[in-house]
């Protein structure tokens, strides 16, 4: 007996080893962890238990029979982070890079089938340079059943993706399909179809960094969610973030106690939206003064910055924030921040996350660019999202809200629960100007008769409380208790049950 | 008494005035531009008047409108604080022909020594020492040597429509004042057509120190000693103390009889300030009298236990001094540090916005701030970018040293600018510790700027410490999060790594009542604070000293600010840290590449495209901060590679605007 546990020992050493000590050393070299290491760094320390270490590949063709490496290029298993359970795979690059072959495609469709049956998060650390081409059709395969898996547990487990070296090709489509992705800076990338292809079919010169890197995907694409430095930053900031999420889509999100008091006043909220209506401010200012400690995660900060999005805690409980971001494009809706919200607020919609909505929006942004794009299928994405989200919806308009954007951003009208208003909200078709103009189209010669015109329009109309007077409004708000007023609200909230219809799915406009 | 009276300034000084008054029981007006509607000092007036737009000349500097707020508030007198009209004589008679009073000297003596010949001849007349000089031109390079052996060596030769340096040269000898004539005649020919040059006495090392006098309309003239004001940055002055470390009491004893001559000279009233420059053998000349209450007067006020502000008050009143000389209190040590909204690390640009978080240390008897804005308000581009004035007191100037460091921990602004590590640095220096002072320090201690670099913090295991017991306090938190698998829930280990500019320091955590233990390099730190997670101030003791410092998670990184440094650290776990460090450093990126918006604002013009070959100098985008259009231009050729931000955009400093290839 005493042989046989040795004899394991030496085959868990060998098989820990991945690919050996040279490709562990190349892996550094290039400022990557290796598969294990990275499960180390995510995972509570000790958690992890790993399955699967014995898989080896089915393939003879090209030699392959000669290269056969236990665990096959993916080390799978589930831990726990801060006592919680997750499955996680990560690929490993140094064995065959990491490659997919239809016995590493089995291995992570084993994980994600066990996190189904208990309702535990599943969490990719993806490095791989793609199918294993000497399988063929067998690798592809491979892939469409991890595809098959992804949709069947989105919106049942948390799914979340970190990219850490390539992804390339169908294998892209497994991270799209997960609920976030994250990237490391410098070290990732993530493309269709990579730079010689482009170059071959339509001549454009590009590094694989500027067509998939991190900075891409998390400014211009919006593929990514959050870009980090390193590895090392990537994995424990995951962990961090993970901490918002429920197990599944029965579970209420994690409560963490906090010590800061949901009566907390701002008194220098009261000065954050300037006399000038067309002057900026920062609505991060808003976020970071009313969540629990200061403490906002926030998810594509460089991409369509003209809307915030991210969680935080209220009491201790995570929320999902949405916010009009005045500082770029006015706060305007355009097609890239109706997409970016939209999909937040159907995360928050699946997992029993309240979201908080803060509006400051003069309406959807003009011109051809945003028409020819699509803008009111996209536009209709925020809208149709706000509508159908059953959990917990509070707004606060804390300036503009003009139009249809007004509709758009979680209004009374479509279920919020409750809609509370500053004192400085302006809630109306258009601007006082605007307005003015077309009213009084026959007076336009007369700048002083429009500007008093204007005036009486803004005092007659941009307040809270035209739509105050309707029940659209449910409060208005001294700015510097606004913490407090929606934890009361979302306290209140917590009990609160609705369901839609029954149907087989609705049908977004996509 | 008056019932009550005007303040015709802004900012700390007018909330300053506000504050003695109401003590006296005297109601306060304030007036205030369009931009200072809900500025402090507007709040706490009992009475508030608008006198016009942002722009000084039509608000704060409209004689008219002051008038016109007096007029339907009723206040009886002005104050006038500092800057503004305070030497304004016109505003003075207008008040006074308005039957109004104008808590200030009399109309002589702001106009006497307002003006700078007069003020001298005046000194002269008055047995003032004044910089030994020769006013009339000189003739030749013979007669310029003539000149400078009476004044002595060193001298300074200026041409007559000098300035900004040009036609200044220093002789310390015959050869060089003779070259030295030559040279800055023919540059004062060339730069303003004007070869007429004169010889002052040349001051080596100066300090800048000055009396404070008060006088009453009944003739007491009293001095209430000096203030050092030596440390200044381009005539600015940044630090003054009361004390000063470089008199001696016959020094003193002099300058005060001389600075009580001088105002007796000109009858005059109310608080004022004699200026003098003192070379490194204690001789002193008199630079100029302010006839006004001067910034750095708390100084004063915390060294002799007077109200400036009161006896000026009262003097306007018609009230007698009820001291002698001999009777002025002088006890401790008193400093004063000028809190600017400016960025020193990027040459002192000035800088305005919002404040985000605007947490003055808290005062207490040794701690005082004088302060004219509250967190939400606005530093605006039309003032004075002074934010506040932190000043501090003790028994000794190393007390007062010490208490200036520690509220400078504290004293937390976030949404602007500010020179908190500048004035840290200052107070740290060792010329500034050991007194050896100069108006030249600053320029002489740091010609490149000022940079992080040049503040070195000199007890790293404090901030070891605290980011290790934060670290640990966060972890535990995480620990209690819901969820948890029973019977495998989370523990906190004991053991971390912090991470400092690549280096590991270990360490050992372990919770005790009301804190942590902090085992580092052989030394046991007890850390305990109430801190709480996100605030900005970590309040507490590490073995029983009291220590504060700014905290700021930003992801993965703690930032802390204390003693004027700011460092980043990271706590992670041992075996975290092992792997970490197994990876190659990332080289910073590459930003030369890059034009970088060096200011928040409005990017208002692209000048160029993609592909564009541009010249060094070129100008390549306009960005507008503070009202004002900066022109970016190339700093070498290259190629536009890439434009990064579209016009309309809302910059943040730093930002890249172009790439070039």
């Amino acid at each position: 007996m005493q042989d046989i546990v040795r004899q394991l020992t030496e085959k868990r050493a060998a098989a820990e080893l991945g690919g050996g000590p040279q490709r562990i050393a190349a892996q550094h070299a290039k400022g990557k962890l290796t598969a294990r290491e990275r499960i180390e760094l995510l995972l509570d320390p000790g958690t992890f238990e790993e399955w699967d270490m014995f898989v080896e590949h089915r393939c003879v063709d090209f030699g392959m029979d000669r290269q056969s490496i236990p665990g096959d290029g993916v080390v799978t298993g589930y831990g726990t982070i801060n006592g919680r359970v997750m499955f996680v795979f990560s690929q490993d690059f140094t064995v065959l890079g990491g490659s997919l072959s239809e016995a590493h495609a089995e291995k992570i469709c084993k994980i994600m089938d066990h996190a189904m049956k208990v309702g535990a998060p599943v969490i990719g650390l993806n490095d791989s340079g793609g199918a294993r081409i000497q399988e063929g059709v067998a690798s592809l395969a491979g892939y469409a059943e991890v595809f098959q898996r992804n949709v069947l547990a989105s919106g049942v487990v948390p799914q979340i993706s970190l990219i850490m070296g390539p992804c390339a090709g169908g294998a892209v489509y497994s991270p799209a399909m997960t609920d976030f992705i994250f990237m490391v800076k410098d070290s990732s990338y993530m493309f269709v179809t990579g730079p010689d292809v482009v170059k071959t079919v339509t001549h454009e010169t590009v590094t694989a960094e500027e067509l998939g890197g991190a900075v891409t995907h998390a400014t211009r694409s919006g593929v990514a969610d959050r870009a980090f430095e390193d590895d090392g930053e990537a994995l424990l900031m995951l962990r961090r973030f993970i901490n918002y999420l429920p197990a599944n889509n029965r579970e209420p999100p994690p409560y963490r106690p906090t010590p800061d008091p949901a009566s907390r006043c701002e008194p220098s909220l009261d000065t954050l939206v300037p006399d000038s209506p067309t002057k900026p401010y920062d609505i991060k200012e808003l976020i970071l003064k009313i969540v629990d400690d200061t403490d906002f995660f926030e998810l594509q900060p460089e991409h369509a910055r003209n809307i915030v999005v991210g969680f935080a805690r209220m009491e201790g409980h995570p929320v999902g924030v949405v916010a009009n971001q005045p500082m770029v494009l006015a706060g305007c809706l355009d097609i890239k921040s109706s997409i970016k919200a939209a999909r937040f607020v159907r995360f928050c919609d699946c997992f029993n996350i309240p979201i908080i909505t803060l509006v400051d929006v003069p309406g959807f942004l003009p011109g051809t660019a945003q028409e020819y794009g699509g803008i009111i299928k996209h536009g209709a994405k925020l809208l149709y999202a706000y509508a159908e989200a059953t959990v917990p919806k509070i707004t606060l308009i804390t300036r503009k809200a003009y139009g249809g954007a007004y509709d758009v951003m979680a209004s009374k009208h479509l279920r919020g629960d409750v809609n509370l208003a500053w004192p400085s909200a302006e809630i109306a078709v258009m601007g006082p100007k605007g307005a003015v103009e077309i009213i009084f189209r026959k007076e336009l010669g007369d700048e002083a008769k429009i500007a008093e015109l204007t005036e009486e329009y803004r005092h007659k109309f941009a307040n809270p409380f035209i739509a105050g007077r309707r029940g659209f409004i449910d409060d208005v708000i001294t700015p510097r208790d606004t913490r407090q007023r929606v934890c009361r609200s979302l306290a209140m909230l917590r009990t609160k049950k609705l369901e839609n219809p029954w149907r087989k799915h609705g049908n977004i406009p996509l | 008494m008056f019932e009550k009276i005007l303040i015709a300034n802004r900012g700390e000084i007018a909330c300053r005035v506000i504050r003695t008054a109401r003590r006296m029981g005297i109601r306060t007006v304030a007036v205030y531009s369009t931009a200072d509607k809900d500025a402090l000092h507007v709040l706490q007036a009992d009475e508030a008047v608008c006198i016009g737009p942002p722009p000084s000349t039509e608000s704060y500097l409209a004689i008219d409108r002051l008038l016109d707020a007096c007029r339907q508030t009723g206040a009886q007198a002005v104050h006038p604080g500092y800057g503004f009209l305070s030497e304004n004589a016109v505003f003075a008679q207008r008040l006074e022909e308005a039957g109004l009073v104008f808590i200030g000297p009399n109309v002589h003596a702001i106009t006497s020594m307002g003006d700078k010949l007069t003020s001298k001849r005046l000194a002269r007349q008055a047995g003032v020492s004044t910089v030994p000089g020769h006013a009339d031109v000189i003739r030749d390079a013979d007669h310029a040597v003539r000149i400078a052996r009476e004044i002595g060596y060193p001298v300074m030769l200026k041409a007559s429509a000098g300035g900004g340096g040009k036609g200044m040269r220093i002789a310390r000898d015959d050869d060089q004042c003779r070259d030295g004539f030559q040279r800055a005649s023919n540059e004062a020919r060339a730069s303003f057509s004007d070869e007429r040059v004169f010889i002052e006495k040349y001051i080596d090392e100066p300090r800048h120190i000055e009396i404070q006098v008060l006088a009453d309309s009944q003739g007491n003239t009293l001095h209430l000693g000096e203030r050092e004001c030596s440390l200044q940055r381009r005539h600015q002055k940044v630090i003054e103390e009361a004390p000063s470390v470089f008199l001696d009491p016959d020094t003193r004893a002099r300058m005060g009889e001389q600075a009580v001559a001088l105002a007796r000279a000109v009858q005059y009233r109310s608080a004022g300030t004699v200026e003098f420059i003192v070379d490194p053998r204690r001789n002193f000349y008199f630079l100029e009298m302010n006839t006004r209450l001067q910034v750095e007067h708390p100084v004063t006020e915390l060294v002799t236990g007077l109200d400036l502000v009161e006896w000026m008050i009262r003097i306007a009143a018609g009230e007698r001094l009820p001291l002698e000389q001999h009777e002025v209190p002088r006890h401790g040590w008193a400093i004063e540090a000028r809190v600017y909204a400016e960025d020193p690390f990027r040459g002192f640009l000035p800088s305005i916005g919002r404040l985000v978080r605007y947490l003055p240390p808290t005062e207490s008897p040794g701690v005082r701030v004088d302060t004219g804005i509250y967190e939400g308000g606005e530093v605006s581009m039309y003032y004075d970018p002074m934010i506040a004035k932190l000043i501090t007191s003790g028994a000794d100037r190393e007390e007062a040293i010490q208490r200036m460091r520690a509220a400078l921990n504290e004293f937390t602004i976030r949404g602007v600018s500010h020179n908190i590590s500048f004035l840290a640095a200052l107070v740290e220096h060792p010329r500034f510790r050991e007194g050896r002072l100069s108006t030249n320090l600053i320029a002489e201690e740091y010609p490149q700027g000022f940079h992080a670099a040049d503040v070195v913090h000199d007890e790293p295991a404090l901030l070891i410490a605290t980011a290790a017991a934060i670290h640990r306090r966060y972890r535990e938190r995480a620990a209690r999060i819901s969820g948890q698998l029973p019977g495998y829930e989370r523990t906190v280990d004991d053991h971390w790594v912090v991470m400092w500019n690549g280096q590991h320091h270990p360490v050992v955590v372990v919770p005790v009542e009301g804190g942590q233990d902090v085992h580092y390099n052989g030394a046991a730190y007890r850390v305990l604070s109430d801190w709480q997670f996100g605030q900005p101030i970590f309040r507490g003791t590490i073995n029983g000293q009291d220590v504060c410092m700014q905290v700021e998670r930003r992801n993965m990184v703690y930032r802390l600010f204390h003693w004027g440094s700011q460092v980043d650290v990271k706590v992670l776990s041992a075996r975290a840290a092992e792997l970490i460090s197994r990876m190659p450093l990332k080289p910073p990126p590459d930003m030369s590449r890059f034009l970088l918006s060096p200011m928040p604002g409005l990017l208002t013009q692209v000048k160029v495209q993609p592909g564009d070959e541009v010249q060094a100098g070129q100008h390549l985008v306009v960005v507008e901060a503070m009202k004002m259009e900066n022109v970016l231009a190339a700093e070498r050729d290259g190629t536009v590679s890439k434009v990064l931000a579209a016009v309309g955009d809302t910059l943040a400093v730093d930002q890249p605007i172009l790439e070039f290839s």
